[in-house]
């Protein structure tokens, strides 16, 4: 025995432990929020539950089963809970997501598991899925149009298409609202813009003002054209609604435009749940989000988030690849080389808020302010550039993802065999010639490896982002249908801050937290793609060089 | 490579003009590099910077106002375009301070003079600055309270000042006492419709009156209740001062301040006698109250200036001496007091003018501004102009001092803060009052911030050393080349989504579940070693299946196993020993604060994302240990595990410290785990079950709401600066010590 301690076995075996340990850790949560990710979309069976308490009157109650755990009972007891006739150590209690939020007090309740005497999921229970006050559970009645009972035969029918009418509607009008009326007020604002700019200069001639009044007074006339629309859009989509019995037994009548969706999870088939499955997955990716952010999609943010990295990848590429061109074909041995390597390896290491700061500091305050002296007086006091954006995000990202580029550009360099440039000098190219003709071409999947890992690291920041232009929500995306089409003094939403700011600042937390998972989920699969590949890239360029090489 | 010469290249000029294009161009980008860095560096420095400058000021004009009585008291209004002088005959006058747009007005320019009382004052009171009122004692009791205000139009965009006729506004005068004594010392204070008046009679009798406001709910009007109560003092009273709360009347005879309490029924009852050390500071020549009315300063003969504040202790709230500041030594004649923060200015006796922050115990400023001896001063609102008087008239300096609530020591010493028990490391930044004492303790965040990466690297350091030494020296190349990449796969993962999983998931867990966590801690070293056990009696066939590396696939369902079992374990532990509560019986029993999001989240979580670094360092300092040193020594009889720590593990031994370093860095730096894993309070205690508040978190939550130029915002700037210094260190270490050994490496 002692002898088997004085080899290091167990030693050795607890390093092996290690390791274990660590891809246990890896795995398990990637598994994890893979899984609660995409459980979020699985249509979930609805429950309803007879619950008897202590008194003996008993309630019923609707809903999804959301989470379910193990408590002691002595823990209860302390808190006052009886429960007769259960002498149990401990009692399995589920969390159940009741929905119909403006009718119940909470819309996530906790339910003990002996007090349960009936639990069926009857067919005919349906998730009313609502742009407003989120889900409504209960039993579809009938339809009413203009406040009248409509007589159906197929009331699922019925229902989906009254609510794909209202849907078309109500989209009809979020578009006009978005791109024509949007259109609109940017113009309107062009002109008090124009206006401010002429009056600062002092060329502010009563021409002028007749014509900037002439136009502000054609966009008017517009818009008063266009509201009529709008009105007479949403109007139409209010004939219908439905009313539906919920857990209370009291039928509820639902405004139809607030309806967006209606299914039956109960009474779905394996075949139909995919369907519906990859459906809500569709929907999260291309919608905007809803109430407070909580629910409905993430679309502004995948934008922002790949707006953002894109702009990045402008700036950082030919500053990081000219630097590691620098650093491996250019530099000598000496001081400055190795201070540059230095400052490489800091700024890799530099903590990420502190290029937040630096970003607000010296870009927006410093720099923005004074382009906005500069370019844009007649919008101030309210700053253009000189308030956070999506130009500034990118150009701190861009500094901070710049280690990232030049390591890899460089690694891939030096593997390109020093005998090819020797090759190209001696046929009398320059090495500048050789530079851009043999070695970038041939370096290029390297730097393509820099780059992917520069978009996946900045995908994944979200420090130094909320201070130089993130917010939790951006009502207009950075690229629009208006001149000059990208707009990067504006704000934008990312995928991470998302994350932070619905797990972290959403008033209904509980409610939110599926949404939280799905997002982790998206951007973990997101980053964790491109990591895998560029390290698949790299791997394949090493296995080429290495033939080359021979 | 040997530079192409001219004749290699032919006599293409403009092929060499571009080859030299490239040249200077790839040069200067990979400068860029370097210049970055330090503009990062400086740009910091740079806003961090006026925080430690010192008081300026900068003599402006001089001029001279006729004043046909004594002046009793001097302002300024918000632009420090007009002053304004009180007589203690009760003339008041206005004057213009600077040429202002728009108008002829020279320095000096009499602009409104008006005599308020119709009989000479018998005394004058001030209030505080912030409340601009003045009051006049008049013969038979009466006092005349004065308000000078001023009138801002703005024509075509521009400002246009001046001064409103006192007379005009002027009210009927208050009744201080009832039976019409005279009075030859007046305070005076108001809080809204409330006002307290204190005078001293010429025998020595204190008269107090709080006159309260009250509405008539039939009629609307306001009518003044007083309150009335007089006290026989037994010496003689030098001054008087009434708190603007008109709950408390400091009253001070000879080097003794009677602290009077006034009820909001009016009854006056004495609290506490203070007296100064007579020795050390000299006789009490003025005394006078700081913004904010927390703090009493009391000048002395000595040229030092005491600060007082009610301290709570055993028996209730008293008034303490808490620290003193030296104005030469010539004995202090005035004190001025700042409008919102806690900056005094002093007049000595030899005309010298002295400036001080107390929080920050600053010396700011101890000179004659210009050689111009004082005798009166005063400041505006806004802190950047100071009028001094003397003999040959009116000097107006601009004064500029931004940033007087901070200095070195203010923020890494302890500091005793208004209200507090004792000196304490505190970060309190913000608040809803206006005459909050700001607290810029660093401290406490940095302390935070040791104390994540700590806890961080006590779960990361063990477990990503192991693993890199069993991925780079047992492992065959094969499973390497799978496990390696997983590992690192880790650091690409966002710090966001581990924040949230430790916040939202792993918190509650741990909270429920506390002794399954040790648990684990403890079986599953346990039943690895007694698995090893188990092994190593197994046929040798059987045995060298655990070689190359997969024992640590072989462990994987077993450590799976036995954390599930210890989380089984836990409720059972938990109804055992803890009383079905662990939590309580921490808070109870231990007597240890529990938070929910603790130190022992963010050392999970932050450790995951930390093992990854030192793993992928510290397995490429092992894995390149040249292979002839360990094959050597295996030859020579030493086992496997010999051969790792005697030979290995040595010659890797800086390359490891470099991955520490590393690992170091990423802790110290992390934002997201440690916003998202912890309370965030800025507490300073080493409990594993609290949590923390830390440099960068700190950031993250309080920049986007600072105003910029502030000094919380320069203030914040320092901490990023602080974090930049911490890491710059720790990486440039590292990366200095991994090139000698990749040096050291490359001449084995």
């Amino acid at each position: 025995m002692r002898n088997w301690f004085k080899s290091g076995a167990p030693w050795i075996w607890l390093t092996a432990g290690s390791v274990s340990i660590s891809l246990i850790a890896v795995l398990g949560v990637m598994a994890m929020i893979a899984w609660r990710g995409l459980s979020f979309f699985w249509p979930a069976a609805i429950h309803e539950f007879e619950v008897r308490a202590n008194d003996g009157s008993s309630q019923v109650i609707i809903g999804e089963i959301y989470d379910s755990e193990e408590i002691p009972m002595q823990r209860l007891r302390e808190s006052g809970v009886v429960l007769d006739g259960y002498d149990e150590e401990t009692l399995t209690r589920v969390l159940l997501k009741v929905g119909n939020r403006e009718f119940v007090p909470l819309d996530f309740m906790w339910v003990m598991e002996p007090q349960i005497v009936r639990d069926e999921t009857p067919d005919t229970l349906a998730v009313v899925e609502r742009s407003k006050d989120g889900n409504f559970y209960g039993y579809p009645l009938h339809l009413l149009e203009n406040g009248e009972r409509v007589a159906s035969t197929d009331l699922r029918a019925d229902i989906q298409q009254r609510i794909e009418r209202a849907v078309e509607l109500n989209e009809k009008a979020a578009d006009l609202q978005q791109s024509d009326i949007g259109a609109i007020n940017f113009q309107l604002n062009r002109y008090r813009l124009e206006r401010r700019a002429l009056e600062l200069k002092g060329e502010l001639t009563d021409s002028e003002i007749a014509r900037i009044e002439a136009g502000e007074q054609q966009l008017r006339d517009d818009y008063q054209v266009l509201e009529q629309q709008l009105f007479a859009y949403r109007e139409e989509a209010s004939r219908d609604s439905l009313v539906v019995r919920d857990m209370r037994g009291v039928e509820v009548t639902l405004p139809m435009y607030r309806v967006l969706d209606i299914t039956f999870p109960n009474d779905m088939g394996v075949f139909s749940k995919v369907g519906h499955f990859f459906k809500q997955i569709g929907k999260f990716v291309t919608e905007n989000p809803r109430e407070a952010n909580t629910e409905g999609g993430v679309f502004p943010a995948i934008f922002g988030t790949v707006f953002m990295v894109l702009l990045m990848s402008v700036i950082v590429t030919p500053f990081g690849v000219i630097a590691a061109i620098y650093l491996h074909e250019y530099a000598g041995k000496n001081a400055i080389t190795r201070i540059i390597r230095i400052a490489v390896i800091n700024l890799a290491g530099v903590p990420s808020i502190v290029y937040g700061v630096f970003g607000l500091g010296f870009f927006v305050y410093m720099v923005g302010g004074t382009l906005d002296q500069i370019f844009y007086p007649e919008g101030l006091p309210s700053p253009t550039f000189g308030t956070p954006g999506v130009m500034w995000s990118a150009i701190t990202l861009a500094i901070l993802t710049l280690p990232v580029v030049i390591v890899s550009t460089e690694e891939g360099l030096s593997r390109i065999p020093s005998t090819l440039r020797e090759g190209s000098l001696a046929l009398g190219a320059t090495k500048a010639e050789t530079l851009w003709r043999i070695i970038l071409p041939m370096a290029s999947p390297a730097i393509m490896t820099g780059l992917i890992l520069a978009v996946a690291r900045a995908a994944g920041e979200v420090a130094p982002l909320m201070l130089v232009g993130v917010v939790k929500s951006a009502p207009m995306l950075p690229v629009d249908g208006n001149f000059p089409y990208f707009h990067l003094d504006r704000k934008f939403m990312h995928l991470g801050f998302h994350i932070y700011d619905v797990g972290f600042q959403s008033p209904n937390v509980e409610a939110a937290r599926p949404l939280v998972y799905a997002t982790s989920f998206l951007l973990v699969t997101v980053i964790v793609g491109l990591n895998l590949t560029a390290i698949g890239v790299r791997n394949h360029l090493r296995e080429k060089y290495r033939s080359l090489e021979h | 490579m040997s530079a192409p010469t001219r004749s290699s290249l032919g006599a293409s000029n403009m092929r060499l003009f571009k080859d030299r294009a490239a040249r200077v161009g790839v040069t200067l980008g990979g400068g860029m590099v370097l210049i970055a860095l330090l503009l990062i560096f400086f740009y910091l420095l740079y806003v961090v910077e006026p925080i430690f400058r010192g008081v300026s000021v900068e003599g402006k004009h001089q001029f001279q106002v006729p004043a046909s009585t004594e002046v009793v008291a001097m302002g300024m209004e918000e632009q420090s375009e007009i002053g304004f002088q009180l007589t203690a005959g009760g003339e008041i006058t206005f004057f213009a301070l600077q040429p202002a747009t728009g108008t002829n007005w020279q320095p000096g320019d009499v602009l409104l003079q008006e005599q308020l009382t119709a009989t000479a004052p018998t005394a004058f009171a001030a209030t505080q600055p912030q409340n601009k009122r003045y009051a006049y004692a008049l013969e038979g009791g009466l006092v005349q309270v004065v308000a000078p205000k001023f009138r801002s139009q703005f024509i075509n965009g521009q400002r246009f000042t001046n001064p409103r006729s006192v007379l005009e506004d002027l009210e009927q005068p208050l009744v201080l006492d009832p039976q019409g004594r005279t009075v030859n010392q007046l305070a005076y204070e108001y809080s809204g419709d409330s006002a307290l008046l204190v005078g001293v009679t010429a025998d020595n009798l204190l008269l107090v009156n709080l006159l309260q406001a009250s509405r008539n709910f039939l009629s609307g009007a306001v009518e003044m209740k007083s309150r009335f109560t007089e006290l026989p003092m037994t010496s003689p009273i030098d001054n008087v001062l009434v708190t603007p709360n008109l709950r408390q009347v400091f009253v001070r005879h000879g080097n003794r301040v009677t602290v009077l309490d006034v009820s909001t029924s009016g009854k006056v009852t004495e609290r506490q006698v203070l007296s100064t050390d007579k020795r050390k500071f000299g006789d009490i020549t003025v005394m006078k109250l700081l913004a904010g009315a927390n703090s009493l300063m009391l000048g002395h003969s000595s040229g030092s200036i005491t600060q007082w504040f009610e301290v709570a202790g055993d028996d209730g709230r008293r008034y303490q001496f808490i620290r003193d500041f030296k104005a030469g030594s010539a004995a202090v004649d005035e004190i001025i007091a700042e409008y919102f923060r806690r900056t005094f200015y002093t007049v000595s006796a030899d005309g010298t003018v002295g400036v001080f922050h107390t929080t920050s115990q600053a010396d700011l400023y101890l000179d004659k501004p210009e050689q111009v001896s004082a005798e009166q001063l005063v400041i505006d609102p806004r802190a950047n102009t100071m009028l001094v008087r003397n003999d040959s008239g009116y000097h107006s300096f601009k004064l500029e001092n931004e940033h007087p609530e901070v200095s070195w020591s203010g923020l890494w010493q302890e500091v005793w803060y208004e209200g507090y028990p004792d000196p304490q490391y505190t970060w309190q930044s913000t608040s809803g009052s206006d005459d909050f004492e700001p607290k810029f303790s660093l401290v406490p965040i940095s302390f935070g911030t040791i104390k994540a990466a700590a806890y961080a690297m006590l779960f990361a350091v063990p477990i990503g050393l192991a693993a890199a030494v069993y991925t780079a020296y047992f492992m065959s190349p094969g499973v390497r080349k799978v496990v390696k990449p997983t590992v690192e796969i880790m650091e690409a993962l966002p710090t966001v989504i581990l924040g949230f999983l430790a916040g939202l998931w792993l918190a509650p867990i741990v909270e429920s579940y506390l002794p399954g966590i040790v648990a684990v801690i403890i079986l599953v070293p346990l039943a690895i070693v007694l698995f090893a056990l188990l092994a190593s009696r197994l046929p040798t066939n059987l045995r060298n299946q655990f070689t190359d590396g997969r024992a640590a696939l072989i462990l994987i369902p077993l450590v799976i196993l036995v954390g599930w079992f210890a989380f089984e374990l836990s409720p059972w532990v938990e109804n055992a020993w803890f009383g079905g509560n662990v939590r309580e019986y921490i808070t109870n029993e231990l007597g240890i604060t529990f938070d929910q999001r603790n130190s022992l989240i963010v050392g999970i979580a932050m450790g995951f994302a930390v093992i990854p670094t030192i793993f992928s360092i510290a397995e490429d300092a092992v894995f390149s240990v040249p292979k002839h040193l360990s094959n050597g020594s295996l030859a020579l009889g030493a086992t496997t595990w010999q051969t790792l720590t005697k030979v290995v593990l040595l010659t890797a031994s800086p390359g490891i410290f470099s991955a520490v370093m590393m690992g170091l860095g990423r802790a110290v730096g992390e934002t997201m785990i440690v916003l998202m894993a912890t309370g965030n309070t800025p507490i300073m205690d080493w409990n594993i079950f609290e949590g923390m508040r830390t440099l960068s978190a700190n950031i993250a939550v309080e920049m986007p709401e600072s105003e910029v130029g502030s000094s919380h915002y320069r203030i914040l700037f320092l901490a990023a600066f602080v974090l930049f210094v911490f890491t710059f260190m720790f990486n440039t270490l590292a990366e200095l010590v991994r090139q000698r050994l990749r040096e050291k490496y490359s001449s084995m």
